[in-house]
C-alpha cells in the first residue's frame, strides 16, 4: 500500500479517537459528578436553607443559593433583552451593512465578550465601594448583565445578519417607517431571541467569579435587591472548601443541581428555537 | 438606541480606564517594571511582585492551549471533513454541554478526577511526591474548558473554504488527509491562529475552576508538578481582605488590569482576522 494511503488510515483514527475523548469527557464530568453527587442529595437540600451549623455539617440545604441563583438570572436577562435588543435592531435595520459605527460596535461586543468575570466583578466592585454600596443582589444582577449583553447582542446580530433586505423593502413599500418594522424583524429573530437567552441563561448562572465581589453570599433568601444573595457556583465552592466531609458531598450534590439545572435549560432552549423557527423566511 | 449603542461601546473604554485610575496609586512607590520582575509578594509589608502569578497563569494557560490544540484541530478536521452528519449531531450536542458546564462543576471535576489522577498514577513516575494540585490540574481542567470554543472556531474557519478547492486537490489524486494538510490547513492558518489566541484569552481570564486545582501557592512553578498561583485566582482569594492593606486594592486592580489589556489587545487582533476570513467568502 502506498505510503499516503497509510497516512489517511493514521490520521483518520487519530481524528476518531480525539473525537471521541472530546464526547468522553463530557460522559466522565457527568459520571464523576452523578457518582458523588447522587447520594448525598436528598429533599431537604432543595427545599431549606441553610439551618444553624449546616457549614459543620448541621442540617438544611441549599435553597437559598437556588433562589439566589434564579432571581439574579431572572433579572439580569430581562435587563439583558432590555438593552440587547433595541442595540441589535439598530445595528441592523438603522446602520447600512459597511457602516463604520456597526464595525466597531461589534468588534467592541466581541471584546465585551472576552473580558473576563471577574474583572468586570473587580471593576463593579470599586464602584460599588466608590457609592458607598454593599454586596447585594442588585449588584449581582447588574455585573451579569453586562456579562451576558454582549452574548445576547452577538447571536442575536448572527441571525438578523440573515435577514433579507427584501423583507425590509416589503414593509417600507407598506409605508411603515423604521420603527414599525421592528414588528417584522422581532418575529424573524425570535429564534435567535431564543437560544441568545438560552446561552445566555446558561453562562449567567454558572459564573462565580463575578458575583463573588457584587452578590455576596447569605444564608438567607434575599427579599430586596439591596440585600446579598447567595448564588449556586459559590455555594459548591464554598461547601466544598468546608475540611468536613458531609459538607463537601453537599457540594458534589449543590454541583449535581447546578449541572442538572443546566441541562434542563438547554435542551428546553432547543426545543422552544425549533418552535419559534416556524415564522423565519 | 444610538445612545445605547454608544454607551455600550464606551463601556469597554471606561473599564479598562477605571481599573487604570484604581491602580495608579501603586505606580508611585514602584515602578511597572519592579512590580511585574519581583517575586517578593509581601502585602503587609508593600511589597507586590507579579512575577509568581504571572508565571503560573502563562504556565496554566500554555498548557491548556498545548493539550488542546491538537484535540480540537483533529477533532473539528473530523467534523468538516469526514464525519457523517449523525455522528456531527451527537459530538456538537456534546460540545454544547461542555460549553454550558459551569466552570465551578469544571472545578470539582478537576478535584474529584484530575487531581487523584495526577497524585495517584502520573505524579509518582516523576517526581517523589505531588498532592494532584498542581499546574498540570489547571492545564487539564482549563485545556477541556476550551475544547468547545475551539472546535466550533475552527468548524467555522474550515467551512469557510470553497469547495472547488477540496475538489481541485481530491481530483489530483491526494487523500482526504493530505487535502486537510495542505489546503484546507494551509488556507485557514491565519484563522487558526486567531482562534487559538481568541482561546488564549479565554484561558487567561478564567478564575474558579483553576482556582479550585492548582494549589495557589505564591512560588514560580518549575516543574509540571509544582503548585502555581494564577493572577484570576489571586484577586478572587483576596478581595475580601484588600480594603484592610494599603495598598492591596491598587494591586488587585492592577492585576485585573493586567488581564483586561492583555485580553483587549488579543481578542480585538484575532476577531478582526477572524471576522476578514468568515466574511470574504
Amino acid at each position: 500500500m502506498k505510503f499516503k494511503f497509510i497516512e489517511e488510515k493514521i490520521a483518520k483514527s487519530v481524528m476518531i479517537f480525539f473525537a471521541l475523548l472530546v464526547v468522553g469527557f463530557v460522559v466522565n464530568i457527568i459520571y464523576t459528578i452523578l457518582r458523588r453527587g447522587l447520594p448525598a442529595l436528598n429533599w431537604d437540600m432543595i427545599s431549606k436553607i441553610p439551618e444553624g451549623g449546616y457549614y459543620n455539617g448541621g442540617g438544611g440545604g441549599i435553597l437559598n443559593a437556588i433562589m439566589g441563583s434564579l432571581y439574579i438570572v431572572l433579572g439580569s436577562t430581562f435587563l439583558g433583552l432590555l438593552v440587547s435588543i433595541p442595540i441589535v435592531f439598530y445595528l441592523n435595520v438603522f446602520l447600512n451593512k459597511d457602516s463604520k459605527l456597526a464595525y466597531i460596535a461589534r468588534l467592541a461586543f466581541d471584546i465585551m465578550f472576552g473580558i473576563p468575570s471577574i474583572v468586570y466583578g473587580a471593576f463593579a466592585f470599586t464602584i460599588m465601594i466608590y457609592l458607598g454600596m454593599h454586596t447585594s443582589l442588585g449588584g449581582g444582577i447588574l455585573v451579569i448583565t453586562l456579562l451576558i449583553i454582549p452574548i445576547f447582542i452577538r447571536s442575536m446580530d448572527e441571525v438578523a445578519l440573515q435577514l433579507p433586505k427584501d423583507l425590509l423593502d416589503a414593509t417600507y413599500a407598506l409605508g411603515a417607517t423604521k420603527l414599525e418594522t421592528i414588528k417584522v424583524v422581532l418575529r424573524q429573530i425570535a429564534p435567535g431571541i431564543a437560544t441568545a437567552t438560552l446561552l445566555s441563561v446558561g453562562r449567567a448562572i454558572g459564573d462565580a467569579a463575578g458575583v463573588m465581589f457584587t452578590a455576596g453570599f447569605t444564608d438567607s433568601i434575599p427579599t430586596s435587591l439591596s440585600q446579598p444573595a447567595a448564588t449556586l457556583p459559590l455555594s459548591v465552592f464554598f461547601q466544598l472548601s468546608s475540611p468536613n466531609a458531609d459538607v463537601q458531598d453537599r457540594a458534589y450534590s449543590a454541583a449535581l443541581i447546578l449541572i442538572f439545572i443546566v441541562l434542563v435549560i438547554s435542551v428546553t432552549g432547543r426545543v422552544i428555537t425549533t418552535h419559534f423557527s416556524k415564522n423565519k423566511i | 438606541m444610538f445612545t445605547i449603542t454608544v454607551a455600550s461601546i464606551l463601556l469597554v473604554i471606561f473599564i479598562g480606564l477605571g481599573l487604570y485610575l484604581k491602580s495608579v496609586p501603586i505606580f508611585e512607590h514602584n515602578s511597572f517594571w519592579h512590580l511585574i520582575s519581583s517575586s517578593e509578594w509581601k502585602p503587609g509589608k508593600g511589597e507586590f511582585g507579579f512575577l509568581p502569578f504571572i508565571a503560573g497563569t502563562v504556565w496554566v494557560t500554555v498548557i491548556a492551549v498545548v493539550l488542546a490544540l491538537p484535540v480540537a484541530l483533529f477533532t473539528a478536521l473530523y467534523l468538516t471533513e469526514y464525519s457523517r452528519s449523525y455522528i456531527r449531531r451527537w459530538v456538537f450536542t456534546a460540545l454544547d454541554i461542555l460549553a454550558g458546564i459551569p466552570s465551578v462543576v469544571y472545578g470539582v471535576w478537576g478535584t474529584l478526577f484530575i487531581v487523584p489522577w495526577i497524585s495517584e498514577k502520573l505524579a509518582p513516575h516523576f517526581v517523589e511526591y505531588s498532592t494532584g494540585y498542581t499546574t498540570l490540574a489547571g492545564g487539564i481542567v482549563l485545556g477541556v474548558m476550551i475544547l468547545p470554543l475551539l472546535i466550533s472556531l475552527f468548524v467555522e474557519i474550515f467551512s469557510a473554504v470553497p469547495k472547488e478547492f477540496r475538489d481541485a486537490s481530491l481530483s489530483l489524486g491526494a487523500t482526504k488527509w493530505q487535502t486537510s494538510k495542505y489546503v484546507i490547513i494551509r488556507k485557514t492558518l491565519p484563522g487558526i491562529i486567531a482562534a487559538v489566541i481568541l482561546s488564549v484569552s479565554r484561558a487567561l481570564g478564567e478564575t474558579i475552576a483553576v482556582l479550585m486545582v492548582c494549589g495557589n501557592v505564591t512560588i514560580i512553578p518549575h516543574s509540571l508538578f509544582d503548585s502555581c498561583y494564577p493572577l484570576p485566582a489571586l484577586i478572587a482569594n483576596n478581595y475580601g481582605e484588600m480594603l484592610s492593606v494599603p495598598m492591596y486594592e491598587s494591586a488587585l486592580m492592577l492585576a485585573a488590569f493586567l488581564l483586561f489589556i492583555v485580553v483587549f489587545i488579543f481578542n480585538a487582533s484575532s476577531r478582526a482576522v477572524i471576522y476578514k476570513i468568515v466574511h470574504s467568502r
